[in-house]
C-alpha cells in the first residue's frame, strides 16, 4: 500500500567531477553523498542542521547537506572534505588544524574545515571574534574550541605567506 | 631527541583532516541492511500487544522483532559494576521490552530492511498497543510514600543504599561541636553527553566458522565482546569486536546497550550484515545521561576556618535500568572524594540510589567525581562566607600539605602525591587580584556585578588496581595489557588495551615508544580497538589510559629492551651489563665506538644465525600491568566572570586552569583535554540539562532544545601545569581527560555566587541561565533597594 518512491537521475557536481546518481526526491545531500558518492567525510551528527559536522560547500558557501534533498544540489558546485587535500598534500587549513591540535576525535572536524576554508575566502584575516562566531554554527564536544580558533588564525597566516611567496 | 615532553603533532590526524577516518557508520559490507528501532513514547506503560505484520509485509523488509521474539533468546542486558554493602535490587534488563516499557525511548521492536527507506516506512506501520501506568522522574517523588513503581518488586524504587566513611552519629556529633555549620541543598542536575558521532553497530555473522564481527562505537571492545557474547549465548572467542575511529565519548560509549546486542542478533539470525546508526534524536533519549543527584551537605569547622566535619546525603537517579557501571558512579567514585582536597576528619556519606521511569545514567566525563566536588567546593565557599573569610584563605588552610603525601582521607582512600597550595599560589599570581578588584569597582559603576571563583580540586582516577575493583565490587579486572613487536626492520608495531576515541594515544603511546627505543615516531604503528588483534584490555574512560595502559607499554618496552640488550651484547662481544641503549644504538658503556643500532639488533634477533644461549629468536614483548593505587591530578581553577542584572545573562571574563596530571607526554594534548574538559564542565554550569515533564517526556529532546557550549562563549582558557610524579606507575602519570570537566562546574557556579553575593543570593541550582539568575536578582528585592538604578550597595 506504500508506493515506493520513484527514483530520478540526476548530476551532481562534486569536488570537480560530475557523478551520475539515481535518487528518491527526498533524499538528503548527505545522504547521497555518503552511500551514492562514497564520500564518507560528510559526516551526519544530528540530522537537524545544529551540529554542522555534515557542512559542505555550495558555489564556495557552507551548507548544511542534511536540510537540503540532493535534487536541489543538481546545477551547483559541491565541495567535501575530501577534495580540499590529502595526507601528502594538505589544503592550508587542514594543516593549520593539524599543527594547531584543532581536533581530537575528528567527528566535527571535516565540517570545522571547510567552515573555516569558506571563511578566510571571504575574508583571509578574520579577528578572534569573528571566527568565534562564524564556528558557532558547528558543534564541538572535545576541544572546547580554543584550539580550533588558533587553528584558523595560523591557517589565515599560512594563506597570507603563501599568496606573498607566490606573488 | 627525546620525544617525551614534546608537543608533536598527532599520528592520528592525517587521516582525520582529510575526511578519511573509518567510523562505524561508514562500514558498507555486501548485503548490508539496515535496522531501525520503535521506541516506546510512554515513560510507563503496558504493553498490550506488538503487531508488525504489515511491517513485515513491506517489499524489502527482511524482519521485524519484537519482545516476545527475543523474550527467552537474549539473555538480560547485564550490571557489570555490584558495589558491596549496598542492598542492590537489580533487575532484568531485557534487550526489548516485551511486558512494560520504563521510560521514553525503551527499545520494543527493531525492524530490518533492504534500505534506510524501507526501514522508515516499516517503522511507521508497527502498532503497538499500550496502556499507560503513572510515572516518576524524580528523585524525590520517586521515594515519597505511595510513590508508583518502576519495577514492582523493588519498594520505594530504591536501587541501592551505600553508606561511607564515619558512623552518621559521630559526624552528627562533630557538626554539633563544630563553632561554624553551613549547609546547602543542591541539585546537580541530569546532563545528556552527545558526543558528535552518535552510537552505531555493525555486525556480520560468518555461518560457516560461527564467528561473530562487531564494529561498535565502544570505550571498551573487550568488555563488549564479553558482554555481547553473554547477551547473545556466544562462545567468547566466537565473538569479534571492532571499535575503529571512535567520534568521542564522554562514557556515553563504555555500557553495553540492547542496540548493539539486537543488531548482532538480527545478524545472526539473518545471515545478513545488518547496521544500526543510532538518530540524535535517540541519542537524547536511548543513550545513557549523567549526573542527577538531589543533596544536603553540611559542613561544619572552627571559627579561624578549620574544616572539621562533611556529612553528605545524596539521592542520585539511575533512570528506569542499572546501566553497565551505573551502580559505582554514585557511590565508589563520589562518596569516597566528597572532601576534595581538604583535610577533614570526620566525614560520613550516604548514598540512595533511585529506580524512575527515565533514561538509564551512567558514567558522564567525570564520573562522580564531578559531583563529589561541587558539593565540597560550593560547601567551602559558603562556609567562608559564614566566618567572613576569603574561600582562597579557607582553602588554603585545609588543602593537604605536601609534605602529607601519601595521605589517607577519612574515607580510606590515599591520595598520591601533590603539591596543592603550589598550584593555588600560581592560579592566583596568572590571576593578579589587585586587577581584579579594579575591574570589580569598574563594573560595580557601571551596574554590573563582577565576581571570582576558585576551585581546588582533587580527583581520583587510573582505575585501578584489580584488587581495589574487586573490593569496590567492578566486575572486571582494571589493569590493562600491550604487546611491543618489533619487526626485522626494526619497525614496531604496540598492540595496546587502552582504546582511545580522541585523546590521541597513538601518538602519546608513539611518543613513549619512539622515546625509549630511539626510533622515530614514523616507525611505529599504535594499534588498538580490535579483540582478535588486541590480547585483552579494559577501555579507556576514567582518566586511565596513559597511567595504566602507558605503564603495561612502559613494562613491555622494558622486556623488548633487555632482550635486545642480550643480543647487542653478544654481537658486540661484552658482557649484558656493560650495554647501553642510547638514541637508538647500543654502545658498550665506556666504548663509544664499539656499538650497533637498534634496527641491526631486531634484525639479527629475527635471522637467529648467532643468539646467545637461551635466547629465543624474534623479539617482541608483553605486559600486563596492574597499578598499585589509583592516581590523584589536582589543581586549581580560578574564573572571573560578570553578571548583568538587567538580563541574568553571564559574561565569561576570565578563565584559569593550572592542573597538576603529573609529567606530560604531549603538552599539546594534555591542554587539549584541560581546554575541552574545561567547556564541558561550564556547560553543566551555564547551559546545559535535561528536564523531563511531570509525564516523563524529555522536553530537552533535540540540539535545539539542549544547549551544548558554542565556540562564542568563551574567551581564551588560561593554562598553566604543575608536573608532580604519582608515586604508582613507571611514567609517573595521574590521568588529564576528567579534570577539566570536574574542576570548572564549581569553579564557575561559585563566581557567578560571588557576583551576586552582594544581593543576598548565596545559592542557585544549575544550569545558570540568564532567566534563572534574572528571577533570583528580582527576588531580591535589591534592585528596589538601589532606586531601579541597578547601582550595586556594597
Amino acid at each position: 500500500m506504500v508506493a515506493t518512491e520513484e527514483r530520478v537521475a540526476i548530476t551532481l557536481a562534486v569536488n570537480g567531477r560530475d557523478e551520475q546518481v539515481s535518487v528518491e526526491p527526498r533524499w538528503l545531500l548527505s545522504d547521497v553523498l555518503r552511500r551514492e558518492c562514497g564520500l564518507k567525510g560528510v559526516h551526519v551528527g544530528c540530522e537537524h542542521g545544529v551540529c554542522g559536522a555534515c557542512t559542505v560547500l555550495l558555489d564556495g558557501e557552507p551548507i548544511r547537506s542534511c536540510l537540503m534533498f540532493a535534487v536541489q544540489a543538481v546545477g551547483h558546485q559541491l565541495t567535501t572534505v575530501e577534495a580540499l587535500g590529502t595526507a601528502d598534500h594538505l589544503d592550508p587549513v587542514q594543516q593549520a588544524f593539524w599543527e594547531a591540535h584543532g581536533l581530537q576525535c575528528g567527528f566535527c572536524t571535516p565540517g570545522m574545515v571547510l567552515t573555516a576554508r569558506a571563511l578566510l575566502d571571504r575574508n583571509p584575516n578574520p579577528d578572534e571574534e569573528t571566527i568565534r562566531e562564524t564556528l558557532s554554527g558547528n558543534l564541538c564536544r572535545c576541544t572546547g574550541y580554543q584550539f580550533i580558533v588558533d587553528a584558523v588564525l595560523l591557517a589565515a597566516a599560512k594563506r597570507a605567506e603563501d599568496a606573498e611567496q607566490g606573488a | 631527541m627525546a620525544l617525551r615532553g614534546q608537543s608533536v603533532p598527532r599520528l592520528e590526524d592525517a587521516r582525520l583532516i582529510t575526511g578519511r577516518g573509518r567510523y562505524t557508520a561508514d562500514i558498507q559490507l555486501a548485503g548490508q541492511l539496515t535496522a531501525l528501532m520503535v521506541r516506546s513514547p510512554h515513560a510507563h506503560a503496558r504493553i498490550r500487544s506488538v503487531d508488525g505484520d504489515r511491517a513485515r509485509a513491506l517489499p524489502g523488509v527482511h524482519a521485524v522483532y519484537t519482545g516476545q521474539d527475543t523474550k527467552g533468546v537474549l539473555n538480560p542486558i547485564p550490571t557489570a559494576w555490584l558495589p558491596p554493602g549496598s542492598d542492590l535490587a537489580t533487575t532484568d534488563h531485557p534487550a526489548l521490552a516485551w511486558d512494560v516499557v520504563r521510560y521514553v525511548g525503551d527499545a520494543v521492536a527493531m525492524v530490518v530492511a533492504d534500505s534506510l527507506a524501507a526501514a522508515r516506512k516499516a517503522r511507521d506501520l508497527i502498532e503497538v498497543d499500550y496502556e499507560p501506568l503513572p510515572a516518576v522522574t524524580g528523585v524525590t517523588e520517586a521515594t515519597a510514600p505511595g510513590a508508583p513503581l518502576v519495577h514492582e518488586g523493588v519498594p520505594g524504587n530504591r536501587a541501592l543504599f551505600w553508606h561511607a566513611g564515619a558512623s552518621t552519629d559521630e559526624v552528627e556529633a562533630a557538626l554539633r561541636q563544630a563553632e561554624v555549620r553551613v549547609r546547602l541543598p543542591l541539585v546537580q542536575q541530569r546532563l545528556i553527553p552527545n558526543p558528535m558521532e552518535p552510537r552505531a553497530a555493525v555486525a556480520q555473522y560468518d555461518p560457516s566458522t560461527g564467528k561473530l564481527t562487531l564494529w561498535a562505537t565502544s570505550q571498551n571492545p573487550h568488555i563488549h565482546r564479553l558482554l555481547v557474547a553473554g547477551v547473545l549465548g556466544l562462545p567468547e572467542h566466537r565473538v569479534r569486536v571492532i571499535a575503529g575511529d571512535v567520534g568521542g565519548g564522554f562514557g556515553s560509549k563504555i555500557a553495553c546497550y540492547p542496540d548493539e546486542v539486537l543488531v548482532a542478533h538480527a545478524a545472526r539470525e539473518l545471515r545478513r550484515p545488518v547496521r544500526w546508526v543510532e538518530e540524535r534524536r535517540e541519542h537524547f533519549v536511548a543513550t545513557t545521561h549523567g549526573r542527577d543527584h538531589v543533596e544536603e551537605v553540611e559542613l561544619g569547622g572552627t571559627r579561624d576556618g578549620i574544616l572539621t566535619a562533611l556529612k553528605v546525603r545524596a539521592r542520585a537517579n539511575l533512570g528506569a535500568y542499572l546501566s553497565t557501571a551505573a551502580p559505582g558512579v554514585p557511590t565508589i567514585l563520589f562518596g569516597l572524594i566528597v572532601n576534595g582536597a581538604y583535610d577533614i576528619p570526620h566525614v560520613a556519606v550516604d548514598v540512595e540510589g533511585v529506580y524512575t521511569n527515565t533514561t538509564p545514567v551512567d558514567a558522564y566525563r567525570g564520573a562522580g567525581r564531578p559531583e563529589a566536588t561541587f558539593l565540597i567546593e560550593r560547601l567551602v565557599d559558603r562556609f567562608a562566607r559564614e566566618v567572613g573569610m576569603d574561600p582562597v584563605e579557607v582553602r588554603r588552610r585545609n588543602l593537604v600539605a605536601a609534605d602529607r603525601f601519601p595521605y589517607t582521607n577519612a574515607l580510606g582512600i590515599t591520595y598520591d602525591s601533590g603539591r596543592y597550595h603550589a598550584a593555588l599560589d600560581r592560579a592566583l599570581a596568572m590571576l593578579d587580584p589587585g586587577q581584579v578588584s579594579r575591574h570589580r569597582e569598574e563594573a560595580r559603576r557601571q551596574g554590573r556585578l563582577l565576581g571570582v571563583g576558585v576551585s581546588t580540586y582533587v580527583e581520583m582516577c587510573g582505575l585501578g588496581p584489580s584488587e581495589v575493583a574487586g573490593a569496590v565490587g567492578f566486575q572486571g579486572g582494571l589493569w590493562e595489557h600491550a604487546l611491543v613487536r618489533v619487526l626485522p626492520t626494526g619497525k614496531v608495531m604496540v598492540m595496546t588495551g587502552a582504546s582511545p576515541h580522541g585523546q590521541g594515544e597513538e601518538t602519546t603511546f608513539a611518543q613513549l615508544v619512539a622515546d625509549r627505543l630511539g626510533c622515530s615516531l614514523d616507525d611505529v604503528e599504535v594499534m588498538h580497538g580490535d579483540t582478535d588483534l588486541v590480547s585483552m584490555g579494559w577501555g579507556t574512560y576514567g582518566s586511565r589510559s596513559t597511567a595504566v595502559g602507558g605503564g603495561a607499554l612502559s613494562v613491555a618496552l622494558d622486556r623488548v629492551v633487555d632482550k635486545a640488550r642480550q643480543v647487542a651484547a653478544h654481537t658486540l662481544e661484552a658482557s649484558v651489563g656493560d650495554v647501553v641503549l642510547e638514541a637508538g644504538r647500543f654502545y658498550v658503556q665506556g666504548v663509544q665506538d664499539r656499538s650497533v643500532a637498534f634496527a641491526e639488533v631486531a634484525l639479527k634477533a629475527h635471522l637467529a644465525w648467532s643468539l646467545p644461549a637461551g635466547v629465543e629468536p624474534g623479539l617482541e614483548a608483553q605486559a600486563s600491568y596492574n597499578p598499585t593505587n589509583f592516581t590523584y591530578p589536582y589543581g586549581t581553577h580560578v574564573a572571573v566572570v560578570e553578571v548583568d542584572p538587567e538580563t541574568g545573562d553571564i559574561h565569561l571574563r576570565r578563565y584559569i586552569a593550572v592542573d597538576d596530571c603529573g609529567p606530560r607526554i604531549n603538552p599539546m594534548i594534555v591542554e587539549g583535554q584541560v581546554r575541552g574538559g574545561v567547556v564541558q564542565g561550564i556547560g553543566q554550569a551555564l547551559w546545559e540539562g535535561a528536564a523531563y515533564d511531570r509525564q516523563g517526556q524529555l522536553v530537552t529532546g533535540s540540539l535545539m532544545d539542549y544547549a551544548l557550549p558554542k565556540a562564542r562563549f568563551f574567551p581564551p582558557i588560561e593554562t598553566d601545569a604543575l608536573e608532580t610524579p604519582a608515586a604508582h606507575n613507571p611514567l609517573g602519570v595521574k590521568g588529564v581527560g576528567e579534570t577539566g570537566t570536574i574542576a570548572a562546574t564549581p569553579t564557575i557556579v561559585n563566581a557567578v555566587l560571588d557576583a551576586l553575593a552582594p544581593l543576598g543570593i548565596h545559592n542557585l541550582d544549575m544550569p545558570l541561565t540568564p532567566e534563572r539568575v534574572w528571577q533570583a536578582i528580582e527576588a531580591s528585592g535589591w534592585k528596589a533597594a538601589a532606586g531601579g538604578q541597578g547601582g550595586v550597595q556594597a
